[in-house]
């Protein structure tokens, strides 16, 4: 899901339509699975950001870079293998071009399959806007024995075509060249919109175009991907291995990632105790408990949960970028479509794992409003990473380190059974009339700096729509627990305490103490802010929070507020994504209930039902 | 399986591995066009690599692109076996 994972921003003004004129603009096009995407974020960097379009609803990476001498402006366009708008990302791209003015497009295509490929030039040519076209992954080619003859190409279409590898930036420097020559002397345009009808000769151009520039060597010689396949894809094997491999993936943020959390944590508590704790000495109490125990105490907790946060987008992005996750449709299909679902919809549950907002934004490959609606509808359930952090935390302060990973695994297990159990009995409802229709590519090697920088931008992403979120959720939370400021902070006589107070008949039953339903409140807001209400409610840093935690909570209420947590209402950044998706405020709301009657049910269930069993 | 020749025969009946030319994609448009757009062509080389458990889908190979298509839509693939 290369389009990132950022809530919509509002269009702030002349951004988008209002300033053409001033500079120039250039649109990236190609097929999924080409390394559109890869040759993008070598072409800018890592500077790309949000910005609205004029007849396009969805978000679109943009840069501005030096071309040439000029400052131009680079839009990355969502996959799409043609323009007809059977997918929502191929209306995206339609609509993108009918609206806005460019002046060059530049189509990626992949080398090795440039018999199906070239459509999409041919398609796009007749918009009558200057065009480049880079033949991308020539290192794929060159090991296939595929020759492609770039003069021949270039004479019968018409346009620049250069060969280059954007992931080791083979043939980048022509490429770079060959844009800026396209670009000298061109100004913003309107496509020719008539250009986008169907095409019935289009078969017969792209069988001659291939015939004469493309030439493929009758037997592909047997690849590393189909050995892999062999043993990934096999009957029986396949699905074991892939839940070993996720399974790695969780290991290693699990053990990589918690003495790094730990680490910065200690850094921070450091800085507390040295410097901020003497130099705001002689401030007035309410406003140095503000900064300390409020904002500092607060957003500390949640930074801390960086290193992790890091971890598990470099090691998805491994995953997703070798090809992998196709497998995994491949596999859970036949299953998933029991369900209502299918296996695409298995694939973004899993990049739910992450973060719910990009898994959502990616349910826009398919085209069945149905099979969409019932797909966003299970992702919530997903595990994502800032429940992850609360359940780290919660496993590691209250269970034994042999059991602690037993639980969090548990916990996984549930998030797709919910899943699952959610898609079956909604699946009459929303009914998924779309085949699949999939492709599988060959399995490549992401590098380090490809990883790295997906990784940073996932980060930096979050960072950007999450911190506002966070710092008003800690900033509301310690209100709540210290005013009136004469009260014991956190006590009965605060807001929170009332608070607790109302809601305890609701929450009593599922043996959560009051404190700790007022955390859940806030998670809410977000679920990275649970850790630093509780953080606040409590009075603590991060490090004395686990043995306070210790103390309130018996294994029982612990699982029984992770399994709430786990389960209730989304985040407001996923249910902002499932209002902005789904264009309905019913189903937002159905996704919000269903979820909180889930949790609830669950935790009592568990609660209650453990207690009977053990006779306490 | 069956005779080699021009017998009528759909994609998901192919065996494993086994060439075959695509006569014709049937089928309600947005489908057919969505195949076309693969690069599943009246004309072109086709094979079944594998097939998954349970009815699930088939990975079939056209030209260099490997896809995964469900038994149901295979069905609206009518093939030649190759010579």
């Amino acid at each position: 899901m290369s389009h990132c994972a950022a809530v919509s921003e509002p269009p702030r003004a002349g951004e988008a339509a209002g300033d053409i004129a001033t500079h120039q603009r250039v649109a990236i096009v190609g097929m999924p699975n080409t390394g559109k995407s890869t040759f993008f974020n070598r072409l800018t960097g890592a500077r790309a950001r949000i910005g609205n379009w004029p007849g396009v609803t969805v978000d679109l990476l943009s840069a501005r870079v030096l071309l040439g001498g000029d400052v131009v402006e680079v839009v990355d366009l969502p996959g799409a293998y043609d323009l007809h708008g059977y997918s929502d990302d191929e209306r995206v791209v339609r609509h993108f071009l009918e609206r806005n003015r460019v002046n060059l497009i530049v189509v990626i295509a992949g080398a090795t399959q440039l018999d199906r490929q070239l459509a999409l030039p041919l398609q796009l040519k007749d918009l009558g806007l200057p065009m480049v076209l880079l033949l991308n992954m020539q290192d794929e080619a060159q090991k296939l024995g595929i020759q492609i003859e770039t003069a021949v190409l270039t004479r019968e279409l018409g346009i620049p075509v250069v060969l280059m590898s954007a992931k080791y930036g083979l043939g980048y420097a022509n490429a770079t060249r060959a844009l800026e020559q396209a670009l000298r002397g061109t100004s913003p345009r309107q496509a020719d919109s008539a250009a986008l009808a169907a095409d019935d000769s289009l078969e017969a151009r792209l069988e001659d175009l291939v015939y004469k520039g493309v030439h493929v060597p009758v037997q592909l010689s047997e690849g590393l991907t189909a050995r892999l396949d062999r043993a990934l894809l096999h009957p029986w094997l396949g699905l074991p291995l892939f839940l070993v491999a996720m399974w790695l993936v969780f290991q290693a943020v699990y053990t990589v990632g918690t003495p790094l959390q730990d680490g910065v944590a200690w850094v921070l508590e450091q800085i507390k105790v040295g410097l901020l704790e003497p130099v705001t000495a002689a401030a007035p109490a309410p406003l140095r408990s503000f900064l300390l125990d409020g904002l500092y105490d607060g957003v500390g907790t949640v930074a801390s949960f960086l290193p992790i946060l890091l971890l598990f987008f470099l090691l998805m992005g491994l995953v997703e970028d070798s090809g992998y996750l196709a497998r995994a449709a491949f596999l859970m299909d036949a299953f998933m479509a029991r369900l209502g679902l299918d296996g695409r919809s298995f694939v973004m549950q899993l990049m739910g794992f992450g973060c719910n907002v990009p898994a959502l934004m990616g349910t826009r490959v398919m085209r069945s409003r149905g099979l969409r609606l019932l797909t966003m509808l299970t992702i919530p359930f997903s595990l994502c990473s800032a429940r992850l952090q609360v359940f780290v935390f919660l496993t590691a302060a209250i269970f034994s380190p042999r059991t602690a990973p037993l639980a969090l695994f548990s916990l996984y297990l549930l998030s797709f059974a919910v899943s699952f159990l959610t898609a079956f009995l909604y699946r009459r409802r929303l009914v998924n009339d779309e085949p699949l229709l999939l492709e599988l590519p060959p399995y490549r090697a992401p590098t380090l700096r490809q990883m790295g920088l997906r990784a940073w931008q996932e980060v930096s992403h979050f960072l950007r729509k999450a911190t506002a979120f966070i710092v008003l959720g800690v900033v509301l939370v310690w209100f709540l627990t210290h005013y009136p400021f004469d009260a014991i902070p956190a006590g009965p006589a605060t807001l929170a305490g009332r608070l607790a107070d109302w809601a305890q008949p609701v929450f009593a039953p599922l043996g959560f103490d009051s404190l700790l339903s007022v955390s859940l409140l806030f998670g809410f807001v977000a679920k990275e802010v649970v850790l630093g209400a509780m953080a606040v409610i409590y009075g603590a840093g991060e490090g004395s929070l686990s043995g306070i935690m210790a103390e309130r909570l018996d294994p029982l209420q612990a699982y029984s507020f992770m399994l709430f947590v786990l389960l209730y209402t989304p985040c407001l950044s996923t249910v902002a994504t499932l209002r902005q998706e789904s264009r309905s405020w019913g189903f937002t709301a159905l996704a919000v209930a269903w979820p909180l009657a889930v949790a609830w049910l669950a935790s009592f269930a568990f609660y209650q039902g453990a207690r009977a069993l053990l006779g306490t | 399986m069956r005779s080699v020749g021009p017998y009528p025969m759909t994609l998901d009946a192919l065996p494993i591995l086994q060439a075959a030319t695509i006569d014709q994609v049937e089928g309600a448009d947005p489908v057919a066009v969505r195949m076309r757009a693969m690069g599943l062509r009246s004309g072109r080389e086709v094979m079944v690599v594998r097939r998954s458990r349970l009815g699930g889908p088939l990975q079939i190979r056209v030209g260099s692109t490997d896809l995964i298509i469900r038994p149901r839509e295979a069905r609206l693939i009518r093939i030649r076996l190759s010579r």
